[in-house]
């Protein structure tokens, strides 16, 4: 094993070398280079971002199965969810397209909410999680492809489109994907892998002693 | 703000490397292959390896697709009364005669402004790394760090398509289709994301350490 110099960060964007140094509640540190957050004091981030994941993860469901909106044309509804848009571009030969919003808004956001509950939720009840190595990786890797809020712009963009030549009535998954966005930025925001891996340390650290 | 100073301790300087999955600081050999972060098992790099060429190869990709992007069709509509095959911008257009200024303005950022800010960028970035640029470092950090953050942004247009193309199958009433060009639109969305992704903001900060460094 390689020795571990004690509180010692790398800027991630510059590699400057600093000292972590505990912070007050809501404050950022960041890099005395070139500017860049280094990590954050989350407050009781590992309770906090498990509530939003959880309750996100409920909602994903709602979002993804009823209708976002629906237009009528003449006597005729037609209404659409996010899984039958996916689905009916798929049947139309767009495959590509329907890959890329299958990919970005249903399977991303979907390992997202299940990686999160399955480190968290081991942690809060006191124990190790299973392969948290995995699930860390597999949170930093997929980070950026989760496209909720881009999606939640791309819906409003639709409506308004519609409302120049349809009658549009918005749906149950409308109002889901909404607070579903809000949601996820909270757990975005209370996320914290430092606290994460500090606690990892901690337990580990005690399992051996 | 501190003015740059060049005597600042990096973490390669020290021979030590920050692990990109849990970003413990570890010793590391600047000549031994293949090691393994002490805390969570990732292999060490002290720059992403190959970023330049991954980056240029990813970012030349872009340019090449992003012509068909804009020249095909992006959006067929047609209902009884018109019919009309819009591309990127003169789907912009559109919206703006219509008189739906906020959706065009919005589009018009997703779609036309953040693609072309992000080929050129990346562009200036990768030169200025080759060239080994001294000029305005906390400029070009700053640069990259609006370039991870917008990038998602373009898919926009890929959604409404998609919402659109899915939603409007009324028989002959109205139809919409999606065109030959929101495949390659998609791609440079992807292939910009995975260049920004591969380039190293670390590089930009290298020439102004005194020692050579690699991988
Ligand atoms: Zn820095």
């Amino acid at each position: 094993m390689a020795d571990r110099p004690a509180q010692l960060i790398a800027c991630r964007e510059c590699d400057l070398l600093q000292r972590d140094i505990p912070l007050n509640p809501g404050c950022t540190a960041s890099c005395r280079r070139c500017g860049a957050v280094l990590y954050r004091n989350a407050t009781d981030s590992i309770n906090r971002t498990l509530a939003y994941t959880l309750a996100a993860g409920m909602l994903f469901l709602v979002a993804n199965f009823f209708p976002i909106f629906s237009i009528e044309v003449s006597g005729d509804r037609s209404a659409i969810t996010l899984f039958g848009a996916v689905h009916a571009l798929w049947e139309q030969g767009v495959r590509t397209i329907s890959a890329m919003v299958f990919i970005t808004a249903i399977l991303v956001p979907c390992l997202e909410l299940f990686s999160l509950t399955a480190l968290l939720l081991p942690l809060k009840l006191g124990f190790v999680p299973p392969s948290y190595t995995l699930f860390m990786r597999t949170l930093q890797f997929i980070e950026p492809w989760g496209m909720v809020e881009v999606f939640m712009l791309g819906v409003l963009v639709s409506l308004v489109k519609l409302t120049n030549n349809f009658r549009v009535i918005p749906g149950f998954a409308l109002y889901s994907f909404g607070l579903l966005t809000l949601l996820i930025a909270a757990a975005a925001a209370s996320f914290s892998a430092r606290d994460i891996w500090n606690r990892l340390d901690e337990m580990l650290g005690q399992e051996e002693s | 703000m501190t003015p740059v100073d060049s005597g600042m301790p990096s973490a390669v300087g020290n021979g030590l490397c920050s692990c990109h999955v849990c970003r413990l600081v570890s010793r590391r050999s600047r000549f031994s292959r293949h090691e393994h972060c002490p805390r969570c098992g990732a292999t060490l790099h002290f720059r992403k390896p190959g970023s330049v060429q991954r980056c240029w190869a990813l970012l030349i990709a872009s340019y090449i697709l992003y012509i068909p992007a804009n020249l095909l069709v992006m959006m067929e509509t047609g209902s009884l009364i018109n019919y009309r095959k819009d591309t990127i911008v003169s789907g912009v257009v559109h919206l703006w005669k219509t008189g739906s200024w906020m959706i065009a303005v919005i589009v018009f950022i997703a779609s036309v402004a953040i693609p072309l800010l992000k080929l050129f960028s990346l562009t200036f970035l990768l030169i200025s790394v080759q060239r080994r640029s001294h000029w305005r470092p906390r400029q070009r950090t700053r640069l990259f760090r609006l370039l991870e953050a917008v990038g998602r942004w373009s898919m926009l247009d890929i959604y409404v398509v998609t919402l659109l193309a899915a939603l409007v199958q009324l028989g002959s009433l109205a139809v919409v289709k999606a065109g030959p060009a929101a495949v390659a639109f998609g791609a440079v969305v992807v292939f910009t994301m995975f260049a920004t992704m591969q380039f190293d903001p670390r590089l930009i900060w290298d020439p102004l350490q005194k020692e050579d460094i690699h991988d």
